[in-house]
């Protein structure tokens, strides 16, 4: 065990005109990760605290803070990585609601509108009867592997965080929402590509991106959205230049 | 106080609830349906699911296979015309969250994998590499995402049912963000809302799963079932109860104790051949045996077996079970592809909750409920691994489907009472929040319900245990009404919501240890050390609990038979 100070910062907007400092004390354990540090606080020293987490095994993307100025998903991220002096903040570029806690609602519209679902021409149903007798699409693992890597995103936004175009532009559709718009594009049960594309031609999406590579620096997950990114827009390129030659896309 | 007013109310964003909001939202576009979940979507418990989701696929296969598999892992408790029902939707269940994009692992023709699991005769779960759960989760919120007719309340905790007239009218719900509550009116209500594994300490279960739609259904009126049964699963990580997949053992893995033997072989544990793949009741009380016959391996958090993957290689690992080396790396330091995991049982799931017909409906009009959350049965005495994904999908839609059914029937109700009945509630909330004259604090009431838990309905039980664990839930809810909370603010007051969800767990505790005190038999993963063996001269129905102040009183309930006669169990 060992004693380390924990600085969090507090933010009640019914009381607080704006976020400050509150330090703590804490005993830790060894092989704790930093949310074993911040959940002991809640719960035996100040349970006035206000954070999220869930799973606590890197998956439902609840827990994302800054751990001494960098988004980290907190139940992966272990404290002996860190001296004994660890500032944990809300994730940069979000509004904070309260404490560690920050606003979805801008992400979740992101999110949206990629339209992050399979896109048919036909009706599904009479679609896939046509494919094959036991209702499923066929894909290979080859076609698979085109979008999987895309498709692991928990949603975490450690991205957004660490994005410098979000910073400046923070209604930039971002990393995780362009590799989700990604993902279905290149999965090969989708026939959406041409309106997502046109999504991404759009302001403040694909073409605002800067190439910092800051996204795919801080995934927990290895998504690379910058690979996603860059792979959206020379496709959203594409798409446009086929338009000129050919009416409808070239399709 | 804000009213809104839909023609379903669904209560939980994960598996269950997602497929229900998308079968409600296709049965009638013009419908309004909600999905209320105390957290968004995407982090609900589904995600952690990663084994995979079973149903019949290839063609040495059958659904009698499917259906005789799964009476026999759930020790003849399951209701078999609902099983009969489960292995018939259960493919086209799964076709479609494929058609709806999620990422499944493949055969080399294109056609969907399946994989080895505890228990099944032959190949029949469908996997996404070992993040069946995640997928599910995400496919599914994101295909719900397309109908404009499913409102999301996001991030809204709901603490009461409205029954008005005897019908369930809709939900009491506090906006986490404001603080405030809101009436949210249907003519229907499904709870979603999964299990409650965070009554016990050491558990796979993340920290939301805390029994909410249990305990809601429960004092409405509506009766539990089966509450004794939880299952335990052979494979936790040491420590913190991280899961790790039984697709281990499905790709290969084994089971060895200190001596390096691999105890399901060289010892009788009734699972006969299938060794490693035998049910998940079995393997657990097996690794108990070996830990008590002093050939478990000891470390800073008790003692465990280890489950070795080094024969697999390090190509099969990275293919099929990439996410488990990650959590093995990562929480407890080992690579699996050079060093055997260290393991031991941890509480998963609970085979028992609100009682439930075949298609979902409880004995309240109105009331719903599917997944988790529900007992139907399916599951009887043991689940059966990758069963429960698919429980999910089968279940959520057929309750969606009723309970729209139901809504065309049934007048808005007394929206004044509803309103009234809401405010009541705001206000007996109202009164908890930062209550600084009560007498524990949240913390140690928890630490001590845990601690009982443990001690009265592990995966060995004794009479005297669970007696007192009887005695100790009871007290519990009477101490958990004096609850010392420090937090007055009304923005995202997560101590508020901690203590209502600390009621909740322990109402659930209290079911969960009466029921097990009153089956003196052993069955499934209810295992007596004073009834060793099963009894269905006696026992052979199910176990339901009726709230009542004094404690919770009980009642029983037939099991439904059928084409498989109850024999012994043994693989």
């Amino acid at each position: 065990m060992s004693e380390k100070t924990i600085v969090i910062t507090r933010f009640d907007p019914d009381r607080d005109e704006k976020p400050r400092k509150q330090e703590y004390t804490v005993p830790c354990e060894p092989n704790w990760k930093v949310l074993d540090a911040v959940n002991f606080i809640k719960d035996e020293i100040d349970a006035t605290v206000s954070h999220r987490w869930s799973c606590r095994m890197a998956v439902c993307g609840s827990c994302g803070m800054m751990v001494n100025g960098q988004p980290k998903l907190t139940c992966k991220t272990s404290l002996d990585d860190y001296g004994d002096h660890i500032e944990i903040e809300p994730l940069a570029n979000f509004p904070i609601v309260r404490d560690l806690v920050v606003d979805l609602d801008g992400f979740m519209d992101k999110f949206e509108a990629v339209k992050p679902w399979i896109i048919r021409a036909k009706e599904q149903a009479a679609d896939v009867e046509d494919l094959n007798g036991k209702g499923t699409y066929s894909q290979t693992t080859e076609q698979l592997s085109a979008f999987k890597q895309f498709s692991m995103c928990i949603n975490c936004m450690l991205c957004y965080s660490a994005c410098p175009v979000v910073a400046n532009e923070p209604e930039f559709l971002g990393p995780a929402a362009i590799a989700l718009g990604h993902r279905y594009n290149m999965d090969s049960r989708d026939e959406g590509k041409e309106e997502r594309n046109e999504i991404f031609r759009g302001e403040g999406t694909v073409f605002s991106c800067s190439y910092a590579n800051e996204c795919s620096e801080v995934c927990p997950k290895n998504v690379d959205p910058a690979a996603a990114v860059n792979q959206a827009k020379f496709e959203a390129v594409i798409d446009w230049a086929k338009g000129l030659v050919l009416p409808r896309g070239g399709a | 106080m804000d009213v809104s007013r839909h023609d379903i109310v669904i209560v939980g964003g994960g598996g269950a609830g997602l497929r229900a909001a998308i079968a409600a939202a296709e049965a009638d576009p013009s419908a309004s349906i909600a999905l209320v979940s105390k957290v968004y979507p995407m982090r609900s418990h589904t995600v952690s699911a990663e084994g995979g989701a079973a149903a019949v696929a290839r063609d040495d296969d059958s659904l009698e296979l499917h259906g005789y598999d799964t009476v026999k892992g759930s020790d003849f408790l399951g209701d078999q015309d609902a099983i009969q029902f489960f292995v018939e939707e259960a493919p086209k269940e799964l076709a479609l969250l494929e058609n709806w994009g999620c990422p499944f692992s493949r055969n080399e023709d294109g056609t969907v994998a399946t994989r080895a699991f505890g228990g099944m005769t032959t190949k029949r779960t469908w996997y996404a590499a070992d993040k069946i759960g995640f997928h599910m989760l995400h496919t599914l919120f994101q295909h719900s995402m397309r109908f404009e007719n499913i409102v999301r309340y996001d991030e809204f905790f709901v603490s009461k049912l409205l029954v008005e007239d005897g019908a369930c009218r809709g939900v009491a719900a506090l906006d986490i963000r404001t603080g405030e509550y809101s009436a949210i009116l249907g003519r229907a209500v499904i709870l979603t809302t999964g299990g409650g594994g965070k009554i016990f300490p050491f558990t796979t279960n993340g920290t939301i799963k805390t029994g909410d739609g249990m305990a809601l259904a429960y004092r409405a009126g509506v009766p539990l079932k089966d509450m004794e049964f939880v299952q335990y699963h052979p494979t936790g990580l040491p420590g913190t109860g991280i899961l790790i997949t039984e697709a281990t053992r499905g790709e290969g893995g084994y089971l060895r104790n200190s001596e390096g033997e691999r105890f399901l072989v060289d010892y009788d544990y009734g699972v006969g051949t299938k060794a490693e793949l035998g049910p998940r009741d079995m393997i657990s009380r097996a690794i108990v045996q070996e830990i008590e016959a002093g050939r478990g391996l000891s470390g800073p958090y008790g003692e465990y077996v280890h489950l070795d993957l080094t024969h697999l290689g390090e190509e099969k690992i990275n293919s099929r079970l990439p996410f488990v080396r990650e959590l093995a790396k990562t929480y407890v330091g080992v690579d699996p592809v050079t060093a055997p995991i260290p393991i031991r049982p941890v509480v998963h799931y609970m085979m028992g909750g609100v009682d439930t017909d075949m298609f979902g409906a409880t004995s309240l009009p109105g009331l719903y409920a599917a997944g988790e959350v529900a007992c139907v049965s399916i599951n009887g005495a043991n689940r059966l691994g990758s069963n429960s994904l698919t429980d999910c999908l089968v279940f959520g839609a057929a309750a969606a489907r009723k309970a729209m059914d139901f809504a065309k029937g049934i007048s808005e109700g007394n929206e004044a009472a509803l309103r009234t009945q809401v405010e009541d509630e705001a206000g007996r909330v109202e009164n908890l929040r930062g209550r600084q004259k009560g007498g524990e604090k949240i913390s140690e009431i928890r630490r001590e319900l845990n601690q009982v838990m443990e001690d009265s309905c592990g995966v060995y039980r004794e009479q005297t245990s669970m007696q007192a664990g009887v005695i100790a839930t009871a007290q519990l809810r009477g101490r958990v009404a004096d609850l010392r909370l420090e937090d007055r603010s009304k923005v995202f007051n997560t101590e508020l919501i901690t203590a209502l969800e600390l009621a909740n767990m322990v109402e659930v505790a209290e079911t969960l240890a009466v029921s097990a005190a009153h089956r003196k038999e052993s069955r499934g993963a209810h295992t007596c050390k004073d009834f060793t063996t099963r009894n269905d001269q006696d026992f052979l129905y199910h176990t339901m609990t009726y709230h009542d102040p004094a404690g919770p009183r009980l009642g029983k309930k037939d099991v439904v038979l059928g084409r498989w006669v109850p024999e012994e169990r043994k693989y």
